[in-house]
């Protein structure tokens, strides 16, 4: 890219003589060296970004014989085939694994959701005793990285009873202090002017909060709960920790464990791997927009 | 804590019979209960699952607790000196702070880089977006297996990429020189995307009036990019960096999982560590020492942090 390609005016008609000031931000239509440069880069990083996939779908495609065979190929000599998706399907664990996943990822974000949302509600407008102190405590508790807790939570979950349950895998994981403040920032802009005409009218608070605050809020309820259930539906650490019934295993810690027993039928391992790589990407294909702006939104209160 | 959870809970069906319009005092207590009840269900997890563990496992760190039950008395500092003497602990400490710095430069660099580049408006923006932000939406076990399986030494696609240019089959995962570098490798393909968001984000937030009044200024692209875009972009850098290292520090799922901490333990982050005095050595007294160290050094460098960046902001 040169400078002087990159100066030229965006928005103005191709050949214009005396050019508008260009701006930085104007889609540019022209073909300029500069343009087709960046573009260059761009597929180049696409393609370098997308290949693992690409890598992983030829894979599972594959006879076990062509994927273990050399010198390693895109095209096998057999041809493509679906053997290793219907034996992972017919012999695993994968449909389970996934049905835990979806069970636990929905319950973890509702709960966290509901019980972020109130709390945030709470620290936002009701000036009850102990407010500041509490949310400094929640505030400062964002530096506490989860690892540093797996040894006490498993303490607590063995006095629980919790150890090898849904309620085991789902509880440890609905604190977020994180979007307890993200939620109340936002609470915090909304006009109490808006609440108040309510509660003149005798409404109670949850009344207000369900019916005027949440309606008003349902941008950021929906980045927190995308946030909260790609988190969760990708959590490895703590399910691994608390599940050694594998009818009870999300689909992380599952394929940690078909990992070691498949060992080298690579068409396997990838066929199970794209499985469980499947139902995020799905969704976020459908959702591209809302997850994107979601991650964008939520994105530095949480990590 | 107890007996504030109590009265939240009590005031959650008080709340509903209070009615007609109160004074001012009687409205004070009254969203004093309110608060409490809308905030109880998540301090009562909260303390279950978060101040709680943290109490008790910096009590168990001066015991000799073990998972079978027995060692529960309290030995002093014994853990902490035994960790402060341990080399396996110093060398995990070690990796981690590696992998840290590793990591966190190219994924703030590429971030950035990726970002100015889709921020052009070339067209496709969705096909950039998915392909670069995809890979974040997978879970470490499916980053894990793909990456294995490009690394594998005799039938990996990578080594079969290098073969043309005279490159020896490498053992990415099993050769001290290049574990670490690989397994940054597949880290910074797995989340840059994450990045690459914030960075779009942000730089889709800088007024456009700031790059027609340089331009009507005779600034060029190039200037405009380093004298308005990245300067502009400064205060998402500095969270970015924060953020990144906070969790570049926490590593542990695609070491385990590639290189199991090998060669020679290379490549073990203290996560690991502490993971496997726990549950594979069953030493929850010593385990709970090296995440409090791990904690210790968490909260220190995010404190030197919050300080650099304040001052910078004022």
């Amino acid at each position: 890219m040169s400078t002087d390609t990159l100066t030229t005016g965006p928005g103005a008609p191709a050949g214009a003589g005396s050019t508008p000031p260009p701006t930085y931000r104007t889609p540019r239509r022209r073909l300029s060296a500069g343009r087709v440069g960046a573009l260059l880069a761009l597929v180049v990083l696409a393609v370098t970004w997308l290949l693992p996939f690409a890598w992983a779908v030829v894979t599972s495609l594959k006879s076990e014989a062509s994927a273990g065979a050399t010198p390693v190929s895109w095209i096998p000599a057999d041809g493509f085939q679906l053997d290793a998706f219907t034996s992972v399907l017919s012999e695993g664990n994968i449909p389970r694994w996934t049905f835990n996943s979806i069970l636990t990822a929905v319950a973890i974000t509702a709960i966290t959701v509901i019980i972020s949302a109130l709390a945030g509600y709470a620290f936002s407008r009701l000036d009850f005793r102990g407010r500041r102190w509490l949310f400094a405590l929640i505030i400062a508790s964002i530096v506490v990285p989860p690892q540093v807790l797996i040894v006490p939570l498993f303490y607590q979950m063995l006095a629980l009873n919790m150890v090898d349950t849904y309620w085991g895998i789902i509880l440890p994981q609905v604190i977020a202090p994180a979007m307890v403040f993200i939620l109340k920032k936002f609470f915090d802009q909304i006009p109490v002017e808006l609440e108040d005409a309510a509660r003149m009218d005798g409404a109670s608070r949850m009344r207000v909060f369900t019916s005027i605050v949440v309606p008003l809020s349902q941008p950021i309820l929906a980045a927190v709960s995308i946030f909260v259930f790609i988190g969760a539906w990708n959590n490895f650490l703590w399910p691994f920790i608390v599940t050694n019934d594998s009818s009870l295993m999300t689909l992380p810690v599952g394929l940690q464990t078909v990992k070691s027993a498949y060992g080298v039928q690579y068409a396997q391992n990838m066929a199970s791997a794209l499985l469980a790589a499947a139902p995020l990407i799905i969704v976020f294909l459908f959702f591209q927009r809302q997850i994107i702006k979601g991650i964008a939104t939520t994105g530095f209160g949480g990590k | 804590m107890s007996t504030e959870t109590a009265r939240g809970k009590v005031s959650l069906a008080g709340a509903s019979l209070a009615a007609g319009r109160p004074g001012l005092a009687a409205r004070l207590s009254r969203d004093n209960r309110t608060g409490w009840a809308f905030a109880a269900p998540f301090l009562v997890f909260f303390t279950l699952f978060l101040v709680w563990p943290i109490v008790h496992g910096f009590y168990l760190s001066f015991t000799g607790q073990t998972l079978t039950g027995a060692g529960g008395e309290l030995v002093g500092l014994a853990n902490y000196t035994e960790a402060f003497q341990d080399p396996v602990m110093w060398r995990s400490l070690g990796n981690t702070a590696l992998f840290t710095v590793l990591s966190t430069i190219p994924l703030v660099l590429v971030a950035l880089v990726l970002a100015l580049l889709v921020d052009l408006g070339i067209p496709g923006q969705w096909l950039w977006r998915l392909s670069f932000f995809m890979p974040f939406l997978l879970a470490s076990t499916v980053v894990a297996l793909f990456w294995t399986w490009l690394y594998n030494p005799q039938l990996g696609l990578i080594n079969a990429m290098l073969e043309p240019f005279g490159v020896e089959p490498i053992a990415w995962l099993q050769d001290e020189r290049w574990a670490m570098l690989a397994v940054t490798a597949t880290t910074l393909w797995w989340t840059v995307g994450f990045n690459f968001l914030l960075y779009l984000a942000a730089l889709q937030n800088i007024p456009e009036q700031q790059f027609e009044a340089a331009a009507i200024d005779g600034a060029g692209r190039w200037r405009q990019l380093f004298s308005i875009t990245i300067p502009q972009l400064g205060p998402t850098t500095a969270l970015i960096v924060i953020l990144q290292i906070i969790a570049s520090l926490k590593v542990f799922d695609q070491f385990y999982m590639m290189t199991q901490g090998g060669p020679n333990g290379t490549t073990r982050p203290i996560v690991q560590y502490m993971f496997e005095t726990g549950f594979t050595g069953y030493r929850f007294g010593y385990s709970s020492a090296i995440s409090y160290i791990f904690f210790a050094v968490i909260v220190i460098i995010s404190l030197v942090q919050i300080r650099l960046t304040s001052r910078r902001s004022v």
